[in-house]
């Protein structure tokens, strides 16, 4: 199958090889980068927990716990299917892989459907900053501050879920036309790269929002 | 090295073949042709940001502040700021220098990803479009460096315009990084080893992991400016329990190392010029390549001493002195290494070399004063005045935009096959030395005895001092207008170049001038070091 790799093969590389081997250090540099995006974020919500840890708390107790264990769930499936799907390409297969890669779209549509419809209840609850917010008590502006980062860190992984979900289709109808072979994934490969990063923030995200702070109720 | 001769075949260089139609420039995927595309755009903002610069100056030859209001005034070094750090200094060197001569130098075709560079091109150009509407519509007032709460909460001009135009910006820093290193990484040819790499091939790879690692910082920094100021979302809001100083800590996470962004690049040219100018090896390569990988990566961790006098913990304040006297070991050892590389050479005073000595020069005293403002006691005194606007332009006028403008006259043969005229350039080249400090080494003293920066007016005690700044920088403007007139009249009127004009050994000169658009007609294989010269 290096055939198709070599119609693949641009012209300042001398080996396919050596064309994979860039493309997936890119796309690891990338992903680098995307650390540091949420870097920030994560960055920013240590430095308003330090300072607020009872508003926070009490903040993290609105959270939907159930929706969060749930979605965490589906994000997990969902990355188990872009691997197998990697792995399946790699054997030969094409149906498969991209019943896999449509099964894993669709798990991250789902995962971006519940997270609408926990933002609508946090709207009915008037916990949404800016737009309806009417919680009150002692700790009100650390809570408003905790939901403007829920928002902002949610609603920025949610943003890359979209983009994964779009790739995701878009890799499936690749497959299906058998673009991909055992010689050459490598479109394939980063972009499940790109699924995995996702995931693996949300497995940061989920404690952060959802589970700390709970334990002292 | 090998492969001289054969590539000096008939092949038609990059200027010709693929056509030579508008359309065929703004659709190429060659890094030669991306390379002008980008050095276009920014001498545009170059002189843009210049003329901004003029004004500033102009108001502050009379101690009233007569020619500027107030208000226009802080909007016109704020784009003074914003055009020449994100739009000249960053992209300069990477963009134009990198991009050409990254592969050339590393014996490969092109870039590892030719469409993600063309892309990176017009992330910079719609940037651009935004940052010039910003201007259009009445500028913005915060200072380059956007600190909140008056940003998020009082300032009343186009600072989400301006943020819009950084963030975007920031991506095509980041996509420009991502391409070099993975060149660097990937497409060496046969026999370029690691410790092969010309000393600017190395500079550019050390920049690139800066620029990979710190811009989204930057960039996420500024989204959440904007979306405070659109949403109300109040991460530095003090009203909201957020808090204003985080912000100091995500930008200057960002903007130190961004010095390192511009610096790094002039520190790699320096090093191609001096050995060529010494015509003999580099003093210390291996100290050369490891101290500018230091600079990289101590470059993260010195961020705080931006916020000396802005309420961090004196424990903090102290840690940051020390690590910012540490990056100074390895920018002395570069120093050291360019004077040693000096010693017993076979100087050769041409333009380039002036360039490169100038810089060596320069940024020895930007560093020194480096030092000053890292001595946390000093620091007190001197923060907000012009000794820093005096200490920062040292480093990345007289030391960047000295290197930038050596480098393009080194390369430029190699670039456009054509020779400028020597004499002028020798001429400019000197011009721009005296016009840089008789403009910036009064305002040390300026700042010294006190003179707060960022205010139309002053006491009339720092008249004269003034007078002399704005005087250099009428000699600056100059000496800065005419490497474009003689420079552009060697494009029509220049000799013809031939390969190697200054007998520099390194693989680009081993191609035709201008080179042929896959740069090598026969893969070069690489046998020895990059400086082998033989006197």
């Amino acid at each position: 199958m290096t055939d198709l790799a070599r119609a693949h093969l641009q012209e300042q590389f001398d080996q396919p090889t050596q064309q994979k081997q860039a493309a997936t250090l890119g796309m690891w540099q990338f992903l680098a980068t995307e650390v540091l995006f949420f870097g920030v974020l994560f960055a920013a919500y240590t430095a308003c927990r330090y300072r607020f840890a009872d508003g926070f708390a009490e903040a993290a107790r609105h959270t939907h716990v159930v929706f969060g264990s749930i979605e965490t769930a589906v994000l997990l499936i969902s990355s188990c299917g872009a691997a197998l799907a990697l792995r399946n390409v790699e054997l030969g297969g094409r149906r498969v892989a991209a019943a896999l890669l449509a099964g894993t779209a669709a798990l991250g549509t789902v995962f971006l459907v519940l997270h609408g419809v926990e933002y609508a209840s946090e709207y009915r609850e008037g916990l949404v900053p800016g737009l309806r917010f009417d919680h009150a008590g002692p700790h009100a502006r650390a809570v408003e501050l905790f939901y403007c980062l829920y928002f902002l860190i949610t609603g920025f992984h949610s943003l890359h879920v979209i983009i994964g979900v779009v790739l995701m289709t878009v890799m499936a109808v690749k497959a299906w036309r058998g673009r991909f072979g055992p010689g050459y994934a490598t479109p394939l490969e980063n972009a499940a790269l790109y699924w995995h990063f996702v995931d693996i923030v949300w497995i940061f995200v989920y404690p952060m929002i959802y589970l700390v702070g709970r334990a002292s109720a | 090295m090998s492969g001289t001769d054969i590539n000096l075949s008939m092949e038609p260089s990059y200027l010709v073949s693929g056509g030579n139609t508008l359309w065929s420039w703004l659709t190429t995927h060659d890094h030669k042709r991306i390379a002008i595309l980008y050095a276009l755009g920014i001498t545009f903002f170059f002189f843009l940001g210049g003329a901004a610069a003029v004004l500033v100056r102009l108001e502050l030859a009379t101690p009233a502040g007569d020619l500027l209001t107030a208000e226009t005034y802080n909007k016109t070094f704020t784009f003074h700021g914003i055009v020449m750090v994100w739009f000249f200094l960053v992209p300069s060197i990477p963009t134009t220098l990198g991009n050409f001569l990254v592969p050339m130098m590393i014996g490969a075709r092109d870039m590892a990803f030719p469409r993600l560079n063309l892309f990176s091109w017009y992330l910079y150009m719609a940037a651009g479009l935004f940052t010039i509407a910003m201007l259009l519509l009445g500028g913005v007032d915060t200072g380059w460096t956007f600190y909140t709460p008056f940003s998020t909460m009082f300032s009343n001009t186009h600072v989400i315009l301006a943020a819009v135009g950084v963030f975007v910006v920031g991506f095509s820093s980041i996509l420009t990084g991502i391409n070099i290193l993975v060149t660097v990484h990937s497409l060496r040819a046969k026999g370029m080893l690691w410790f092969r790499l010309p000393l600017f091939v190395w500079a550019m790879y050390a920049t690139s992991i800066v620029m990979v690692l710190a811009t989204p910082v930057l960039a996420m920094t500024l989204a959440l400016i904007a979306l405070e100021r659109l949403a109300g979302i109040g991460i530095f809001d003090p009203a909201l329990g957020g808090d204003p100083l985080l912000f100091q800590h995500f930008f200057w996470f960002y903007s130190h190392p961004a010095v390192y962004i511009m610096v790094l690049p002039a520190m790699g040219v320096a090093s191609e010029l001096i050995t060529m100018g010494a015509r003999q090896k580099i003093f210390g390569y291996r100290f050369m390549t490891w101290s500018m990988l230091a600079i990289a990566v101590i470059g993260f961790l010195v961020w705080g001493h931006h916020m000396f006098v802005a309420g961090q913990s004196m424990y903090a304040s102290m840690v940051f002195s020390i690590l910012s006297f540490v990056i100074a070991v390895p920018s002395a050892i570069k120093v050291f290494n360019w004077v040693g590389t000096l010693y017993k050479g076979h100087l050769d005073f041409h333009a380039p070399m002036l360039y490169g000595l100038g810089f060596v020069g320069l940024f020895m005293l930007g560093g020194l004063t480096g030092l000053f403002l890292a001595a946390t006691a000093l620091d007190v005194n001197l923060t907000d005045t012009y000794f820093v606007v005096s200490h920062f332009h040292y480093i990345m006028v007289g030391g960047s935009v000295m290197a930038y403008l050596g480098g393009i006259h080194y390369w430029w043969p190699k670039i456009t096959g054509r020779l400028y005229s020597e004499r002028l350039a020798k001429f400019a080249a000197l011009l721009m030395f005296l016009g840089f400090n008789l403009t910036f080494f009064p305002q040390y003293l300026l700042g010294y005895e006190g003179m707060p920066r960022r205010y139309h007016e002053y006491l009339p005690k720092y008249q004269m001092l003034n007078v002399l700044s704005s005087a250099g920088a009428s000699i600056l403007a100059v000496s800065y207008l005419l490497p474009l007139a003689y420079l552009g009249w060697s494009l029509f009127r220049g000799a013809r170049a031939g390969p190697n004009p200054f007998r520099a050994t390194g693989l680009e000169w081993t191609t035709p001038s201008p080179p042929p658009a896959h740069n090598f007609t026969v893969p070069p294989v690489v046998t020895e070091g990059p400086y082998e010269y033989r006197p």
